[in-house]
């Protein structure tokens, strides 16, 4: 008999003739009705909390805001294929599919996200064209990542419900961090060592 | 219904590390004589309580989520074959490859083999419990293959030689002065001048580990969640260690226990809110990455996926026990108990601590039989206060299943113990009331030895010393219950029937 028929069968014989059916009641909440300008207001409050810096800025400002926050970053920018022209600071490089390791010559990059989740200050690239694929959030040492107001839900459930589970999903909130000497949580570990979000709102 | 009785096998002896070689008593006597150890875990386990405390407070619905994730559990245990059956089908159209193994001895020979199948002599590993479980580093060692611990913690305990003692944290054990020190000792060409400042320390493991995961080809993990539905996986993680090796190596194998699946995508929804606030104590975990098979230009064109099942039916079959299935590994139990706190990982013997070790490791092993080590003392390691399953984000409750299985071990004895006999003669005692006002007067002697203290003094000869040693006997009362009751009772009725009095 096979592994796999072998563990199959032990299921069956372990739960018997009679399987209960189980109810799931999902009473938690599924939707937030808190208005957009206080969701954006948590967000931010979150994201600071876990040491990200958060800019926020009118829709025809990013580029300058973008610009201004890479201005102290010394080294080059790399961006994500689908990252608006407006928003690309002068001299930042698409990423045109090198070997992931060579991300590694950056100092930085430049994506935006699919979702933003408020009450958790997270952030969700999706590996679409605008969020790039995973190395490239991963490897340089800053990351600056654009969120638009209306990426922006309330809780879990709402932003997992605007994914699609069969993409490379890359769930952020706050840069890398670690909490393995004494429980203490200090920030920087091997992910990018500083998050800059820019929050576009009108 | 038990295991036993199925003949359904529990874990292989001889693999793995669920099982300790002394009971947990012995191994608890000489933790709780280091001060030391005392000292880093009563610090980090109060640090921790404080801050999941404080996350869960802020979530109005957290029963709500609480009572969602216990019964996505249970349904996914009620029909556990038919959604194993759904991964593996979604995980195969998406260009992964599914193994099953079943047991640790299986699981190690599955990996070792794919390792081998690319050429690879080291692998990079992100911390992974049922890899733990099994024994993989050691057996991938013996097959002349490296493995690479890249979480912070597991790192520390790879480079002291030391064993985990925490399911979160596995270098909980350890304070910073001695994490500097295996730093200073073990990793080639660090700074001199390291300080034991955390911050400096989780450099030194960047610098160590910067140049391993940009040549690693191959990287084991473990997994949170599985998504039946869409064969999505879940690790969740805080360093970035994960996101390193689930996506710059060419192959990724991914070790998972059979329980570990939940039925639909939208579960998760529960899970991601209740385990990162449990466990770490914050609102939501640096990173989590979910991915569905092979996807190209993004990560691993590779991905294996072992399930292994170790004695998970073995649990599975036992319908009390099988709530222990139902753990999302937060570790929040330990942080707890009052007997971790002292007495730390170690004595358990197992990869699995703390009160869920307790249920968990010796219902894998199976609770008899002269292979079992240490297991059959787990159960009686807890003081049943119940704070385990006040924290348990998925509610289990783990004092039901210890008292559940010190019954099963009770019961299971060819001869009685003392103890056994001691209930015995108390159980026929309590049942006659002649005999029990007899052994009640017999009591009351003690009030001569007690001299007007509260306890006796820690004095009954042996073997009833086994129970004194460690538990305080109050002094009998001048009056049992009983005569109190008779008396209060006779006068009550001749005030209120006077014309039965004197």
């Amino acid at each position: 008999m096979s592994a796999r028929d072998e563990v199959l069968g032990r299921i069956r014989s372990a739960l018997g003739a009679e399987l209960p059916a189980v109810e799931v009641r999902r009473d938690y909440r599924t939707t937030d009705d808190r208005p957009l300008p206080e969701l954006l207001d948590v967000l931010t409050d979150r994201l600071e909390d876990y040491r990200a810096s958060v800019l926020r800025c009118a829709p025809d400002a990013v580029g300058a805001t973008v610009a201004a926050a890479l201005s102290s970053v010394p080294g080059d920018v790399v961006v994500a294929p689908g990252v608006p022209a407006a928003w690309r600071p002068d001299g930042a490089v698409e990423d045109d599919g090198r070997p992931a390791v060579d991300l590694t010559a950056f100092a930085a990059t430049l994506t935006g996200v699919t979702v933003a989740v408020a009450e958790t200050g997270t952030l969700v690239l999706d590996a679409s064209p605008a969020c790039g694929r995973r190395a490239l959030s991963l490897l340089p040492d800053c990351l600056v990542c654009v969120v638009t107001a209306d990426q922006v839900v309330g809780g879990v459930p709402e932003g997992l419900a605007r994914l699609d589970p069969l993409r490379p999903l890359t769930m952020i909130s706050g840069p890398s961090a670690t909490s393995d000497i004494e429980l203490q949580r200090v920030e920087g570990v091997h992910g990018p060592r500083t998050l800059l979000v820019v929050l576009v709102s009108d | 219904m038990t295991a036993v009785f199925l003949g359904i096998p529990t874990a292989p002896a001889g693999v793995g590390n669920l099982r300790g070689d002394r009971p947990f008593p012995d191994a608890a006597r000489d933790a709780l004589r280091d001060g030391q150890l005392r000292a880093n875990l009563g610090h980090a386990t109060t640090t921790i309580r404080g801050k999941r405390a404080g996350v869960v407070a802020e979530v109005p619905d957290w029963a709500e989520l609480r009572e969602a994730g216990r019964a996505i559990k249970a349904a996914t245990m009620a029909r556990l074959d038919e959604h194993l059956e759904e991964l593996e089908r979604q995980v195969t159209a998406r260009g992964g490859t599914v193994h099953w193994a079943r047991d640790a001895a299986e699981a190690n020979r599955i990996v070792t083999e794919l390792v081998q199948a690319t050429g690879a002599d080291e692998v990079v590993k992100v911390k992974s419990m049922a890899t733990q479980e099994i024994g993989l580093n050691e057996a991938l060692e013996a097959a002349g293959i490296a493995a690479l611990e890249t979480d912070l913690a597991e790192l520390i305990v790879q480079l002291g030689d030391d064993k985990p003692s925490h399911i979160l944290v596995p270098a909980i054990h350890k304070n910073r002065a001695e994490i500097r020190e295996i730093f200073a000792c073990t990793i080639p060409g660090v700074d001199p001048e390291l300080t034991d400042d955390p911050r400096r320390l989780a450099m030194a493991a960047r610098e160590h580990l910067r140049e391993r995961f940009l040549r690693a080809r191959v990287a084991v993990s473990g997994a949170n969640f599985a998504v039946a539905e869409t064969g999505t996986l879940a690790v969740v993680e805080s360093e970035g260690n994960g996101r390193m090796c689930l996506t710059l190596p060419q192959t990724l194998i991914t070790v998972m226990g059979i329980e570990k699946l939940v039925p639909t995508w939208r579960d998760l929804e529960v899970f991601l809110q209740l385990l990162p606030r449990s466990s770490t104590g914050e609102r939501m975990n640096p990173y989590t990455s979910l991915w569905a098979g092979v996807t190209p230009g993004d990560g691993p064109q590779e991905f294996h996926l072992v399930l292994l099942d170790n004695g998970r039916t073995a649990v599975l079959a036992d319908e009390v026990g099988r709530e222990a299935l139902h753990c999302i590994r937060c570790s929040a139990c330990l942080n707890v108990c009052p007997v971790y706190e002292r007495t730390g990982g170690h004595a358990y013997g197992s990869v699995y601590p703390g009160p869920i070790g307790a249920v968990l490791s010796p219902q894998l092993t199976g609770l008899s039989g002269g292979t079992a080590g240490n297991s059959a003392s787990l159960p009686f390691a807890s003081t049943l206060c119940g704070a385990c399953y006040d924290v348990c984000p998925v509610a289990i409750d783990i004092p039901s299943i210890l008292v559940h299985l010190r019954a099963e071990h009770v019961e299971a004895q060819e001869r009685p113990g003392a103890e056994a006999l001691a209930f015995r003669g108390l159980a026929r005692a309590m049942s006659h009331p002649r005999l029990w006002r007899l052994a009640q007067r017999a009591a009351g002697l003690g009030r001569f030895l007690a001299r007007g203290r509260p306890t006796l003094p820690a004095a009954l000869p042996p073997p009833a010393s086994a129970w004194t040693r460690t538990r305080d006997l109050p002094t009998p009362p001048r009056e049992t219950f009983t005569q109190a009751w008779a008396r209060e009772h006779s006068r009550a009725s001749s005030r209120a029937r006077p014309e039965h009095g004197a």
